[in-house]
This record gives C-alpha cells, sequence and structure tokens, in this order.
C-alpha cells in the first residue's frame, strides 16, 4: 500500500461513451479502511466508475491508484488487491453454490490447503450451507446475492467493491447483508465503496457519502454533514398556497414546489410552525420531518432519486423475477 | 504461493469449469453429433460421391474429414460463446480476477479443446463400430491430432468473440467463416482433382491441414506430407495463440 494511506485516488478520472459522458471528470480519494458510498439514480456513472476501479473498463482520460496501483498500466496488480460484488448476478448458474466458491477461491490464489475451511466459513456466513450443493440456477434472488457476496470476501480483499449490494432482496436479507457488510469492516478493517440508491444505505452504513449524478460528484461528506448543508428540518405542506407566500420570512431557507406539495427548508421547524401555518388560507396535509438522504439529494442535484427508478430498471427486473421464482 | 502457481491454478479452475458444465449437459453433447452424422450416413452413404483412394469407400473418405468437422463447430462455436458470456457478466468475475489475460485466454482454448475432443472420441468409436476399422494405436494418434486441432479451433473462436460486440455476429461468422472453412477444406472432395481456385483457396484455409493429417492418421493417404500438415496446424495454432491473447488484452466489458 502507498504510504499516504489511500486505498482508492481518482484523478479526473473519465468516461464516455460516443456522446455519453457516463463518468466525468471525478477525482476521489478513499483513506484506507473506510466505507464509502456512491449514491445516485441508476444511470449516473455508478457503476462505470466502479468497473473503471476494478479495470474492466479504460477510462477514456484521467486516470486512477486503486491499492497505490495504476488501474491502467498496472491492471494485474490492482486486481490481487481487490473483490467485487457486482450487481447483475455473476454467480455461475450452472454450477453449485459450493464449486462457485471453490473456483473463485483457485482464481483469486487463495492457497488450496485453506479453500475448504473458508468455503466453509463463508458459507455459514451467508447462510447457504444446507444449499451449498444444489445448482445456483435453483437459488432464489435473495440466495444468488448472499452466494455473490460470500464469493466477493472469500479472498479476503483489501478493498472491496459492492455495486448495489441489496438490489432486488427483500427487506430481511437486505438487513442481513448490511450487516455482514458493517461486520466486515469492524474485523478486517477492509476499505469498501459501495454504490446504492437506498438512501437509508447509505445514510446506515457508510462513512462518507457522495452524491453523485449525471457522471460527476455533487457533494461529498459524512451523511450528517450532508444532512446539515441542507440546513434544517423540512415542512411539506399540502395546501393552497404558492412560494411566494413566504417570501417575508427568513427562518424559511428554501421553498420549492414540487407536485401539489410545497416543501420548505426551516431550521428549528418546530419554533416556526405557527408562523408558517398562518399563512396558508387553507391547508389539507402537514408533514415536519428531520432531513433525509433523500432532501439532500434533492437539494444538490434538483431533482429526486426516485425520480428515475423507473428509467434503466432492468436489472432491478430481472432481480425481481428471480426473487419472484 | 508464487505467481505461476497462481496462473496454473486458475488454468485449472477454468478447465475445471468448462468440463463440469460440458458433462453436465448431456443433450448437447448428442446434439452435436446429429449433423456429422447425417453427412457420414446419408450423404456419405447414399450420395455415395467418388473415392480417389483405391479400396477406400466414399464415406470412409470424408470421415476423417467429418471428424475435424465435429471439432471445427464445436470449438468455434464455444469461442463465439465468449460473446454471451461478456453480455451476462458471468466473464466479469473472471476478467476481474488476478490473473493475466493471456492464462485466461489459455485457460478458455483448453476447456473449448476439452469440450471439442470429447465429440471427437465419441464420433471416433461410432466411426471405429460402423465405418471403418481403426485399432486402439489409430485412435490414439487421431485423438492426439484432434487435441491440437481442438485447441486451434477454439482459439480461433475466443480470439473473434472477444472482439465482437453483438450475438448477431455470430450467424455471420458462421457463415462466412466456418462453413467456408469446412468446404474449402478438402473435406468431401480430393484437393489434387480439383481445379487451380479450388486448390488455392484449400490451401490457404488452415482446415485443410487439419483433414489432411487426420486422413494421413486414419487412412494412411494424404495430399500433402504429413510433416508440412502438421507443421502447418501448429504454425497456425501458434498464429491464433498470439492474436487470441492480443484479443484478451483488449477484452472489456460490454453493456
Amino acid at each position: 500500500m502507498n504510504e499516504d494511506r489511500a486505498a482508492i485516488q481518482t484523478f479526473g478520472l473519465t468516461k464516455s461513451f460516443g456522446a455519453l459522458v457516463a463518468v466525468d471528470g471525478i477525482d476521489l480519494t478513499v483513506p484506507e479502511g473506510e466505507v464509502f458510498a456512491l449514491l445516485g439514480p441508476n444511470g449516473a456513472g455508478k457503476t462505470t466508475l466502479i468497473s473503471m476501479l476494478c479495470t474492466l473498463v479504460k477510462p477514456t482520460s484521467g486516470s486512477a491508484l486503486v491499492a497505490g496501483h495504476d488501474i491502467v498500466s498496472a491492471g494485474l496488480e490492482v486486481r490481487r488487491h481487490i473483490g467485487i460484488v457486482f450487481q447483475e448476478p455473476s454467480v455461475d448458474d450452472l454450477l453449485t453454490g459450493r464449486e462457485n466458491l471453490s473456483l473463485h477461491s483457485m482464481l483469486y490464489g487463495v492457497p488450496r490447503r485453506e479453500i475448504p475451511g473458508r468455503i466453509e466459513r463463508m458459507l455459514a456466513a451467508v447462510g447457504l450451507t444446507d444449499r451449498a450443493d444444489d445448482l445456483v440456477r435453483t437459488y432464489s434472488g435473495g440466495m444468488r446475492r448472499r452466494l455473490e457476496i460470500a464469493r466477493g470476501l472469500i479472498h479476503e480483499p483489501r478493498i472491496l467493491f459492492l455495486d448495489e449490494p441489496t438490489l432486488g432482496l427483500d427487506p430481511a436479507s437486505r438487513r442481513a447483508v448490511w450487516s455482514h457488510i458493517r461486520d466486515l469492516k469492524k474485523r478486517v478493517g477492509a476499505t469498501i465503496m459501495l454504490t446504492t440508491h437506498y438512501m437509508e444505505e447509505a445514510d446506515d452504513l457508510a462513512d462518507r457519502v457522495a452524491i453523485i449524478d449525471r457522471g460527476r460528484i455533487r457533494e461529498l461528506g459524512t451523511a450528517d454533514e450532508l444532512k446539515r448543508k441542507v440546513g434544517g428540518d423540512i415542512v411539506v405542506l399540502k395546501a393552497d398556497v404558492g412560494p411566494e407566500a413566504f417570501a417575508g420570512l427568513d427562518f424559511v431557507k428554501e421553498a420549492l414546489r414540487q407536485d401539489d406539495t410545497l416543501r420548505l427548508t426551516v431550521p428549528d421547524a418546530h419554533l416556526h410552525l405557527k408562523a408558517i401555518l398562518d399563512r396558508c388560507p387553507s391547508i389539507a396535509e402537514v408533514q415536519v420531518r428531520r432531513v433525509t438522504l433523500d432532501d439532500v439529494f434533492l437539494k444538490f442535484t434538483g431533482h429526486q432519486i426516485r425520480d428515475e427508478e423507473g428509467r434503466d430498471t432492468i436489472f432491478e427486473r430481472i432481480a425481481g423475477s428471480l426473487n419472484a421464482r | 504461493m508464487s505467481l505461476l502457481t497462481i496462473e496454473f491454478n486458475a488454468v485449472y479452475a477454468i478447465l475445471l469449469r468448462e468440463a463440469k458444465i460440458y458433462f453436465r449437459e448431456k443433450e448437447r453433447i448428442i446434439a452435436v453429433l446429429v449433423s456429422p452424422l447425417l453427412f457420414l450416413f446419408v450423404m456419405g452413404r447414399g450420395l455415395a460421391g467418388h473415392s480417389p483412394v483405391p479400396g477406400v469407400s466414399y464415406q470412409q473418405f470424408i470421415f476423417p474429414g467429418i471428424l475435424c468437422m465435429v471439432i471445427l463447430f464445436t470449438a468455434i462455436t464455444y469461442g463465439l460463446y465468449i460473446i454471451w458470456d461478456k453480455r451476462l457478466d458471468f466473464l466479469k468475475e473472471v476478467l476481474a480476477a488476478p490473473i493475466s489475460r493471456a492464462t485466461l485466454f489459455l485457460g478458455k482454448s483448453l476447456g473449448g479443446m476439452l469440450g471439442a475432443v470429447a465429440e471427437a472420441f465419441i464420433l471416433l468409436l461410432i466411426g471405429a463400430a460402423f465405418i471403418l476399422p481403426l485399432g486402439p494405436l489409430r485412435i490414439a494418434a487421431a485423438l492426439a491430432a484432434s487435441l491440437l486441432v481442438s485447441f486451434l479451433m477454439a482459439a480461433i473462436g475466443l480470439a473473434i468473440g472477444a472482439r465482437m460486440k453483438s450475438m448477431e455476429g455470430f450467424g455471420l461468422v458462421m457463415s462466412f467463416l466456418t462453413w467456408p472453412m469446412f468446404f474449402f477444406g478438402g473435406a468431401l472432395f480430393d484437393l489434387n482433382q480439383s481445379g487451380p481456385w479450388l486448390r488455392l483457396a484449400a490451401y490457404l484455409d488452415p482446415f485443410t491441414y487439419c483433414v489432411d493429417l487426420m486422413r494421413h492418421i486414419l487412412l494412411g493417404w494424404s495430399v500433402l506430407p504429413p510433416a508440412l500438415d502438421l507443421a502447418a496446424v501448429l504454425a497456425c495454432t501458434a498464429a491464433a495463440t498470439a492474436w487470441g491473447v492480443v484479443s484478451f488484452g483488449a477484452l472489456q466489458q460490454t453493456r
């Protein structure tokens, strides 16, 4: 590892596909041992960024160091230090769970003698021991996901990339995956970079969160820092009133119309609620709540993360249909 | 563990995967043999063309060529399947592994070789039972040649597949490469009695040397000296391997 103890460093990393710039000049430094989340909608460039860092896609321009090695000129060295859990199912359908883990261990240079023991431990960790000798074809979506995670971890990588690790999982499996990730950080001290478009996931797991949209990092910090930047609580009004009604109130930091509701950003909302409500002639609904990363996302990108969820969801559909089986 | 051991284990792992999958899909093993059996028993016996070798029937004459055809089609199809792998993400796992692309190419080529040789072995047994008498020595020699030919064809398929982006190209490769390779290769006719253009095309076709070598082994008759055939096959294999390693080096995930 290099001296400044950065696990991942990127310098103006860019990838374009024809006219589309998927990743647009990203500069990042992720120190060793950090859990770093890339939060953004589908198509934001998260997967392309990770694919470049894993040496699967060559950057159009810019460069990056992973574990101190250049991703373009020292791809093999980079690959010796990383583990990846892919967004799309990449476990081998035609093999059993145990065979998947065994072949992966051989490919990733785990010493032969250690392989059977590690397989047993990982299978137990992800709760697949009793299905280990069934073909992956017969697994549910959640089981495949867990097998992928076991596979990504079995060679004990220093740096782990998780691309949408809980996409298409039911809530119980999602929580199980989260606890594995937390455990991994605690036990191994591995650096983890994960992408997600679930706010709770970034909030819950990550030391730092980068908001990524249209190939660029819009904002970066701890979840709390980001929330503080929004500057207060959120008051959502369903009322017969426009943003101009609150122009005179200086505690209203921001007023945004959204469909049929009005969102106000107000520090210490409980102190000012009466003044706000006094300005509304009629009110159908009022909601006061703490800032979530959703609000952060809206503030820094100008649109909500869920706006785009319906767009490029082929993988979700795959994951969904796998789950349904 | 030394780097060499890791690369060696990786080749073994890739090979093991291909072998397991291959032998689990028994229907495919049979399906691959349908068209060569049609060639042998319908065309070979029904058409009953002229055999240039005294004392050898037309069916026996085309047998070495059909044996090579099984290898050609199985191995090239296997190689082209890497396009499919690229899209399905199974390949990602292997591409992200800490092994060199040359190792990956070698593992995949050996995997394709294994499948094609297994098919060739079955066809050899069928041939020995119904078409021409073959001693164990000849079968062993034919298998050895099959290993080489299979590796060559798998390498060609993989090198092309690594460069192609969509499965639509698959049919084009079959029409514009595999079938011409087969027909120009002299599997069904005697090169000595064909016109100069056909002969020129044949000598540019690597498959010709494979068929000729196999014919020498199984029938004791060939157009070219077997040493020349062997040298040509080896040279083609070296070239295809070099080309394949370069193609794999440039291999990227496609979407």
